[in-house]
């Protein structure tokens, strides 16, 4: 196992996209919040399309395009859209203060090295570390979907965990291409059901704050 | 991706039990008449059940379809709950839009959600190929969170969110263990779809990383156990069944936990047969008994008729899981067999809670009672007794059984198990005594007929019938099942 070009690069695309969740969780501002979405998913799709040529696997070059596009454009400029017929120019105010929030976050990336990297010993070193990554992640969206008020980012905290899945799924070699065409495809869907919703939200609740939704609920037992 | 292999096998006859309903889906979008859309949404159902009975007999694996007994009878389980969900659709609906709740355009959504999910959940079992699988699981969770926001009153928009929000992550968390469970598997089967089936990874089980496959059980025993609604991550269940569409959202959606524990148990197999993975059992029997104590709490303090009945499901879902847990061939064909019959058991009950809900206008404890000697009352009555597992009806047998089989394997188990099961039937029974007796509230439409209950006689019937006596062939059948998963 030579620890060449293609290890450093893949593992610091993998950091990028790990230090731009942190900046997803500690971010106030919506608009900031969606670019920041973006950038993940573009460093994704570079980290895609350079998977693809060192594992030589045309088949990511596919899931490169699909998650540029769709992740990287698409979305983001619809939830741009949304956030502007909605009038969501304000800062969200966060449910968890920025300083709890990034120690819990660096807690869920030490969790998530110490659960996989002893598991994967016989693995690919590349494997092993992205998957780390991918993991590390995965629970930073989950964080994020939990100390987060507001529809919009709970929105985004998912799809940023979905991020991580795709990290996952394109450093391990012989993966069937399926899993993240699959993915890409139920993720749209996800996305055009969201965007239903928060007008939904909207128009129920004259505000996308989750707090609204809490009242109703403890009304009916 | 498609090698002419599979694209035979999309065209061969057992796929057709998952073709016929999403074209129907697809075709009922276009339908502007709900009375007909009601009537094709019924034949489809009717169709695809008739095709799922053919399956025992085509039993057979591929690279995209798994037909053994477990997934046959699954398939037909679930395929006999859209027929009952169908059928008892028709009268709901027809009350929905002359209320006004339900206009044209969402109609159509609902009639193509209601087999879309059909669909989705048939492609889950059935499916030889953990991603597909999951991709089945995925499109049924969206199409159920749609139907669930139809009403779009500020409850329902809060249960489809929660549903989405809980469900999504549990689903995510599922693709993960999915991934990682293919990365375990990549080494002996080699790379591509074999590292995804589950023909080829029960000949690879014994063979594969142990740690790994432990990394990828624990995700996707969270994710799965989500959608079978097992506590801490069951919140989703009570809002969804007591807001959306009662036939969709309760009766059909009935199933979905099911499917949610067939996969657990495929899983469970693959576990067992490692050296070097630890044991699925504790975990599993864990969250089971965790599910069905504090379901059976918290039926005490509902006030909501449709989140008692999906609290008892949590309960009695804990149950399977957790005779699931014990392992070994008697616990299995008792969980198989619990599930079966409860499964049945609450469609009728919610056959007959959505009506009485409709009838009443209301759908708490206090807007719903004196149901009294009615056909409805009655109907109603005798569900609940077939859920709380009193005799004559066959769940009692299957509590017995599972019963049995943890004083047999964990007998200090049997202690909360059996309070459990008690505190349940006991909330149950109370809760009827208080929709069947005293004052009736009023009404705002008139008596139900009872032939609009026969979707709910058509299960009891076959319930009652298996407490009685059970065929020796049903016993081979449900021993086939079990004989399934190791």
């Amino acid at each position: 196992m030579t620890h060449g070009v293609a290890y450093d690069l893949s593992h610091l695309l993998g950091g990028i996209i790990l230090v731009l969740s942190f900046a997803l969780l500690s971010q106030r501002r919506l608009d900031a919040v969606i670019t920041l979405y973006a950038a993940q998913a573009i460093v994704l799709a570079v980290a895609a399309s350079w998977q693809g040529w060192s594992q030589g696997v045309t088949g990511l070059y596919v899931t490169a395009a699909v998650t540029l596009a769709a992740k990287g454009v698409a979305i983001p400029s619809a939830l741009r859209r949304i956030a502007h017929r909605l009038n969501l120019r304000r800062s969200i105010e966060p449910a968890l203060g920025v300083f709890p929030t990034m120690v819990l976050g660096v807690a869920f990336v030490a969790l998530a090295v110490l659960v996989v990297l002893p598991t994967t010993a016989q693995s690919q070193a590349v494997t092993r570390e992205d998957l780390a990554l991918a993991l590390s992640v995965v629970l930073l969206g989950l964080l994020m979907m939990m100390t987060r008020r507001s529809a919009l980012t709970q929105v985004i905290g998912f799809l940023s965990l979905e991020n991580g899945l795709i990290l996952a799924a394109i450093s391990i070699a012989g993966l069937p291409l399926l899993v993240e065409l699959a993915v890409a495809f139920l993720v749209l869907l996800a996305a055009i059901v969201f965007g239903v919703f928060f007008f939904r939200i909207r128009d129920r609740f004259d505000s996308l704050d989750l707090g609204h939704l809490d009242t109703v609920g403890r009304t009916h037992l | 991706m498609t090698s002419p292999g599979m694209l035979a096998e999309i065209l061969s006859p057992p796929f057709w039990v998952v073709l016929l309903p999403l074209a129907a889906a697809i075709c009922l979008a276009f339908v502007r008449d709900h009375r007909a859309a009601g009537w094709i949404n019924l034949a489809a159902a009717i169709g695809t059940a008739l095709l799922a009975a053919r399956l025992p007999g085509q039993t057979g694996a591929g690279e995209l379809l798994l037909v053994d007994p477990l997934s046959a009878h699954m398939a037909m389980l679930t395929a006999s709950i859209g027929v009952i969900a169908a059928w008892f659709s028709l009268g709901y609906i027809r009350h929905e839009a002359a209320s006004g709740r339900l206009d044209g355009w969402r109609l159509r959504q609902y009639h193509a959600l209601f087999q879309a999910f059909l669909g989705f959940m048939l492609l889950a079992l059935l499916s030889n190929n953990l991603g597909i699988a999951w991709v089945g699981m995925e499109a049924a969770t969206i199409s159920a969170v749609i139907v669930v926001g139809l009403s779009r009153t500020a409850e329902a928009v809060e249960a489809s969110w929660k549903f989405f929000i809980l469900c999504g992550v549990g689903i995510a968390l599922a693709l993960f263990g999915t991934i990682v469970l293919a990365l375990a598997a990549i080494p002996v089967t080699g790379p591509g779809l074999p590292a995804m089936s589950w023909t080829s990874l029960a000949l690879a089980g014994p063979r594969m990383q142990g740690s790994l496959l432990n990394l990828a059980f624990v995700f996707l025993l969270i994710g799965y156990g989500t959608k079978a609604a097992l506590a801490p991550l069951h919140g989703w269940m009570p809002d969804a069944h007591a807001e959306g569409p009662t036939p969709v959202s309760a009766v059909l959606a009935g199933s979905i936990p099911g499917v949610a524990l067939v996969l657990i148990l495929r899983l469970r197999g693959l576990m067992v047969d490692n050296p070097e993975a630890i044991s699925p059992g504790p975990p599993l029997m864990a969250l089971g008994l965790a599910s069905a104590l504090l379901a059976a709490f918290s039926l005490w303090r509902r006030r909501d008729v449709k989140r008692f009945f999906a609290f008892s499901t949590i309960e009695q879902t804990g149950v399977v899981a957790f005779a699931l847990g014990l392992g070994g061939a008697g616990a299995t064909f008792a969980a198989m067999l619990h599930l079966t019959l409860h499964t049945l058991a609450k469609a009728a009950v919610f056959v007959c809670v959505g009506r009485a809900a409709q009838l009443k206008g209301g759908q708490r404890f206090t807007d719903i009672g004196g149901l009294g000697a009615t056909p409805l009352g009655l109907t109603l009555a005798a569900a609940i007794v077939a859920v709380a597992g009193i005799p004559p009806f066959g769940l009692f047998a299957s509590e017995f059984l599972v019963m049995a089989e943890t004083i047999r394997r964990q007998p200090l188990l049997a202690l909360p198990l059996g309070f459990a099961l008690v505190l349940g039937g006991w909330a149950l029974i109370s809760r009827l005594v208080a929709l069947s007796t005293g004052a009736p509230t009023p009404s705002i439409g008139p008596v139900v007929p009872w032939t609009s209950l026969l979707p709910a006689w058509l299960p009891l019937a076959a319930i009652i019938l298996l407490g009685f006596a059970m065929p020796e062939a049903l016993t081979a059948w449900f021993a086939s099942v079990a004989g399934v998963a190791r």
